[in-house]
């Protein structure tokens, strides 16, 4: 009897016409699920780890104190920090460079810091033309900042319960 | 002197012009319906991935194959340097030389067609089978693994359902009782062939899938396995020569399949609403309606193993189309139906 059923099945293409009207029902009833990128974008998490920016606090003094703890905790060795002590006496990054093309991205950086002064921001469309560009300095990550401080002052904070 | 020249071109020019006019009436059509079948394989295939498919080149994407078309033409043609340069480029121009030569013989309606020859069949059936060399000679000249094992691949498979295709005509041409292809069409007037030959209308449907190198038996071009198949190593028109062949092949493959099976130019039903309808126009919607069974057919099934192609074509599909034609003969014999 099985055999019967097998037989029967195999000639008849039930399985064939049963994946066509399969894929006959997703082309007339349901819709495309395809975001029109540059136009529409997906939803980013608050933690989406993107383009780094350095903050200030809302004084304007830059919040990095070069404690060197993102150099030290970078895996990748993307960060290279030199601090100095200023003429008031506080310790602040001479020189903060990020290179970008080495930066894997995992967010310890953000993590190490003492003063939530280094962030990876949610931008990710800062596609460069050329390699150069995407070494990073420190007023480059400063300016990154600015742009963006709304929405890492944000993201922060809808983060913060979480933490 | 004045009476030789009007000789002349009433006898030879005119007609030779009339030709070439009547030619390009058929070609030029059939180039677009190319473009715009790739632009519509796209959408389809899109609409059933839960895609878009081409939307940003002109309204809807419409001038997406345009734009393709351009970026071909406007690619370096690269010679590889150990390839045979002759044969490497006669094979696309063979492949679309073909593609295009078998529309001599297609009724768009009736009385319409470019050479209303008694071998319709037979001649159809030459070229196609001819289309297998285009892809040898391109495998063969490339001197690369992949092209050559694409195109052995290529025709193995399609001189194997060449067999079961050629039973199939037989047994249909056996119903008309000719190969003419207008007179096929009018032998449906009553009931279209697919209905009493329903199983060879579904083998003649796979094996043109496999003939026209579609999914699921596209192996040949297989890139998983063989990069691109017989056509890895050309680029820019060339390859759109193979391209526009590859597509103008299915659509005749279609366009074979309404003429055979859904009544080529012949409205559904006698009926008013129906007929009012010219010939051509149902013609053409049927050819649509199959080439979107092709598209839903790739969008659908995974590609076939070598090993099954072969066992369908020869020990399920040769046996189905000999018995069906056996069939068909002795029904025709003792129930005094043979056509004369």
């Amino acid at each position: 009897m099985s055999f019967i059923n097998r037989t029967a099945r195999a000639f008849f293409l039930v399985e064939l016409l049963q994946g066509m009207a399969c894929t006959l029902k997703y082309f007339f009833f349901r819709p495309a699920v395809t975001i029109n990128y540059p136009f529409e974008k997906g939803p980013l998490s608050p933690r989406f780890r993107g383009e780094h920016a350095l903050r200030r606090y809302p004084n304007g003094e830059e919040r990095c104190i070069s404690c060197k703890l993102c150099e030290a905790i970078c895996p990748a060795l993307a960060i290279t920090i030199e601090g100095e002590v200023r003429e008031d006496g506080s310790r602040r990054a001479r020189r903060y460079d990020i290179d970008m093309t080495k930066c894997i991205y995992c967010g310890f950086c953000q993590e190490a810091c003492p003063v939530d002064a280094i962030v990876e921001g949610p931008n990710f469309e800062y596609a460069t033309e050329t390699r150069a560009e995407l070494m990073y300095n420190k007023a480059k990550l400063l300016a990154n900042g600015e742009r963006w401080e709304t929405e890492l002052a944000a993201r922060i904070e809808a983060d913060a319960p979480y933490r | 002197m004045a009476d030789l020249l009007l000789n002349l071109w009433a006898d030879y020019l005119w007609p030779l012009l009339w030709i070439v006019i009547l030619i390009v009436a058929i070609v030029l059509p059939l180039l677009i319906a190319v473009a715009y079948l790739t632009y519509a394989e796209r959408k389809i295939i899109a609409a059933m991935q839960m895609r878009k498919g081409p939307n940003v080149v002109g309204p809807f994407g419409l001038l997406q194959p345009m734009a393709d078309g351009l970026k071909l033409f406007l690619k370096e043609t690269v010679l590889p340097s150990r390839a045979n340069a002759t044969v490497y480029f006669l094979a696309p121009m063979m492949t679309f030389f073909l593609a295009l030569v078998g529309w001599a013989v297609i009724p768009f309606g009736e009385g319409i067609v470019l050479a209303d020859i008694n071998v319709g069949i037979l001649y159809l059936f030459a070229i196609s089978s001819l289309g297998v060399y285009g892809i040898i000679m391109s495998g063969w000249a490339s001197n690369s693994k992949y092209a050559f094992l694409g195109g052995l691949r290529s025709a193995a498979q399609m001189v194997s359902y060449e067999v079961s295709i050629g039973f199939v005509l037989i047994s249909v041409l056996l119903t008309v009782g000719s190969l003419n292809l207008s007179d096929v069409v009018m032998a449906q007037k009553s009931v279209w062939f697919f209905i009493p030959h329903l199983p060879m209308f579904v083998v003649f449907f796979i094996s043109g899938l496999a003939e026209t190198n579609r999914s699921p038996f596209d192996l040949p071009e297989a890139e998983a396995e063989l990069v691109a198949g017989y056509n890895v190593e050309y680029s820019a028109m060339p390859f759109a020569l193979f391209f526009l062949g590859e597509y103008a092949n299915m659509i005749l493959m279609s366009a074979m399949t309404v003429i055979l099976f859904l009544g080529g130019w012949l409205p559904p039903m006698d009926i008013a609403l129906f007929s009012w309808i010219p010939g051509p126009i149902w013609f053409i919607a049927k050819i649509c309606f199959v080439l979107f069974f092709f598209l839903w057919v790739r969008a659908t099934f995974p590609r076939f193993r070598y090993d099954q192609l072969m066992r369908l074509g020869w020990k399920v599909f040769l046996p189905l189309s000999l018995a069906w034609l056996v069939l068909t003969a002795s029904v025709l014999q003792f129930t005094g139906l043979v056509p004369k």
